[in-house]
């Protein structure tokens, strides 16, 4: 198949379609508009389901009830809209319902701005909404990747049963790249006959499913929440994804960037090469589950003097690179985040500094 | 002799947890009477509220989803949407649908997405314990209005019968008691006739049911009866406020 030159935000719509997503749900917002005005009109083509909804509130419960009626379903939404939804996240994560959410991030807080951030690393991977738990966050470091990890995104949340997330950001969203879309990651319709509330005539069982949060007993509340990390510890096991840049060398410098950014420290990294300078980069793919190990190892690399998190944030992402290096490296940061991506140059003068 | 009257199939054998008094059993008789009545169990999917009744599902024996609090209509919405072939309805008091599920129901019903809403009218939060809501009426105490309803801070209540039969979409809305037999006979007749619109695809349903609250009302059952009779109907008109053959 050849590659086709796509936007992101409808390279995501066409990949939702391309995974076997036929239900989307969404409400306009910046950067990532978008999405929804390609698949209103590619949806209806595929006798798949499009509806704008009165607003992210909304939205976040249409896809529960979607996803709780065991359909394959995806909204995409851009930060503020983002944080509306979070209620209904928290109550998809509780009832244990496949769904997938796109963050194609803007600058915050508040109504913040319109261009490409990371400020939402803490909201993606803390929990955005109440109680415990996580959300599988895949962080795409561009187009093509968009494209794989909306797909992979699919069935990740109905092997899980959970909510997952593609972290992206209006950089993504709005440039253009040639993109494939591979066959291989079609995700095949799995059975929720056991679980969804789909009609017991569907299913042909004379016993009824619930989908719910609620649950007044204590032991049965605290054992809905073992399930639930018994969830995100084999997700820590089984699905950690991550690149390596430039890692064989002898760096001095480690990096740890995702997304956008890390786009900028590879050029960064290219060039410092040229000056007879090696740095590497721990590329996060999920941004939860983290790769712990991977960062440990990478730091401290005996070559390895201080490790630096280049983030388009005020500082998100580097707690979580703190807490993997343990002490034994100095742990940097460096972050931009008015809508503004730091220039290659900008990094290498930070590097230069570190040596 | 044969039976001749039993629990209606979609009802489970539970007992509820509603106060004695309470007019929620009544509803989910009639709602499971309609469900049975139109041969639609193994296809409905209940949408459980946050309220009293938001454990509406270990009543009715039927697929269900718990909503978060004003959600349900939205939730509503997904399902019917991917699903059409289901028989969906909410099942929402007047906290949950009338405070903060008002977008959620108004959306729901302009789009005239194709399920059915039961709305119990008791004008007042019953689960949290007594609070105003927004259909309390001017001068009914609240524990958040101990000294009755105060319009001239908090409105008028809101009569949602009305409100939606405005709305220019097409639609089956219509506001029922069940403080009587013969009211509870007709609410009957609405509740299975918005099921039935559902069933032949025509239009978004609606029912509201002014209902009663002893516990918070702090009333006998009987008083409780004679106060909506004699309080909440004259604001509340009862009949239909749109069918799909207005149009």
């Amino acid at each position: 198949m050849a590659k086709v030159l796509m936007k992101g935000n409808e390279a995501i719509g066409e990949a939702a379609i391309r995974a076997g997503c036929k239900n989307y749900f969404a409400y306009p917002i910046t950067p990532q508009s978008e999405v929804a005005e390609y698949l209103c009109k590619r949806l209806p083509e595929e006798g798949g389901v499009f509806l704008q909804g009165e607003s992210e509130v909304a939205v976040g419960y249409m896809i529960f009830g979607a996803s709780g009626a065991g359909e394959r379903v995806m909204t995409t939404s851009s930060s503020p809209g983002i944080s509306l939804m979070s209620e209904a996240i928290s109550y998809i994560a509780a009832a244990q319902c496949p769904a997938v959410f796109v963050n194609i991030m803007r600058g915050g807080p508040g109504l913040g701005g319109i261009l490409p951030s990371q400020g939402d690393y803490f909201q993606a991977t803390k929990g955005g909404g109440h109680g415990d738990y996580r959300l599988l966050v895949l962080a795409p470091d561009g187009v093509q990747e968009a494209v794989e990890m909306t797909m992979q995104a699919f069935g990740l949340a109905e092997k899980y049963r959970a909510p997952v997330m593609v972290l992206g950001d209006g950089m993504i969203g709005q440039m253009m790249e040639p993109v494939l879309f591979p066959e291989d990651l079609m995700v095949p319709p799995s059975n929720k006959d056991d679980w969804a509330s789909n009609g017991m005539a569907t299913r042909g069982s004379k016993k009824r499913n619930l989908v719910k949060s609620l649950f007044l007993d204590p032991a049965e509340l605290n054992q809905n929440n073992l399930t639930l990390k018994a969830k995100y510890e084999q997700m820590k096991k089984e699905e950690v994804q991550f690149e390596l840049y430039n890692a064989e060398t002898d760096y001095q410098v480690l990096i740890t960037s995702y997304g956008t950014m890390s786009r900028v420290c590879r050029t960064a990294i290219d060039m410092l090469k040229h000056e007879g300078i090696d740095v590497a980069m721990l590329r996060p793919k999920t941004l939860f589950p983290f790769p712990e190990q991977a960062t440990f190892d990478a730091a401290v690399k005996d070559s390895c003097k201080c490790v630096i998190s280049i983030e388009m944030s005020m500082g998100q992402m580097v707690e979580d690179v703190e807490r993997c290096v343990k002490g034994r490296r100095p742990v940097e940061f460096y972050g931009e985040c008015g809508g503004e991506i730091p220039s290659p140059e900008t990094i290498i003068e930070i590097i230069k500094g570190l040596i | 002799m044969g039976k001749t009257f039993s629990r209606p199939q979609a009802l489970s054998d539970n007992h509820t947890h509603y106060c004695p008094g309470c007019t929620h059993g009544i509803v989910h008789r009639l709602v499971a009477e309609a469900i049975d009545e139109l041969g639609i169990q193994e296809k409905t999917v209940g949408i459980a509220p946050v309220g009293c009744a938001v454990m509406a599902y270990n009543y009715f024996d039927c697929d269900f989803q718990e909503a978060a609090h004003g959600r349900a209509p939205a939730m509503a919405t997904g399902i019917k949407r991917v699903r059409p072939d289901l028989v969906v309805f909410t099942y929402q008091g007047d906290g949950d649908l009338a405070s903060i599920g008002m977008g959620e129901i108004i959306h729901a019903a302009n789009r005239g997405e194709k399920f059915t809403v039961i709305f119990i009218n008791n004008a007042i939060y019953g689960m949290t314990g007594g609070q105003m809501a927004p259909t309390t009426m001017p001068g009914q105490r609240a524990t958040t209005a101990p000294a009755g309803r105060d319009t001239a801070q908090t409105g008028m209540p809101l009569r949602m019968a009305n409100l939606l039969g405005e709305l220019v979409t097409p639609g089956y809305v219509t506001r029922q008691a069940v403080l009587n037999p013969k009211q509870v006979n007709k609410a009957k007749k609405a509740i299975k006739q918005a099921f039935q619109y559902q069933v032949e695809g025509k239009c978004f349903s609606f029912v509201e049911v002014i209902s009663t609250c002893p516990t918070n009302w702090g009333m006998t059952p009987l008083n409780a009866l004679k106060w909506a009779e004699d309080t909440l109907l004259p604001y509340y008109e009862l009949g239909d406020y749109k069918t799909p053959e207005d149009e």
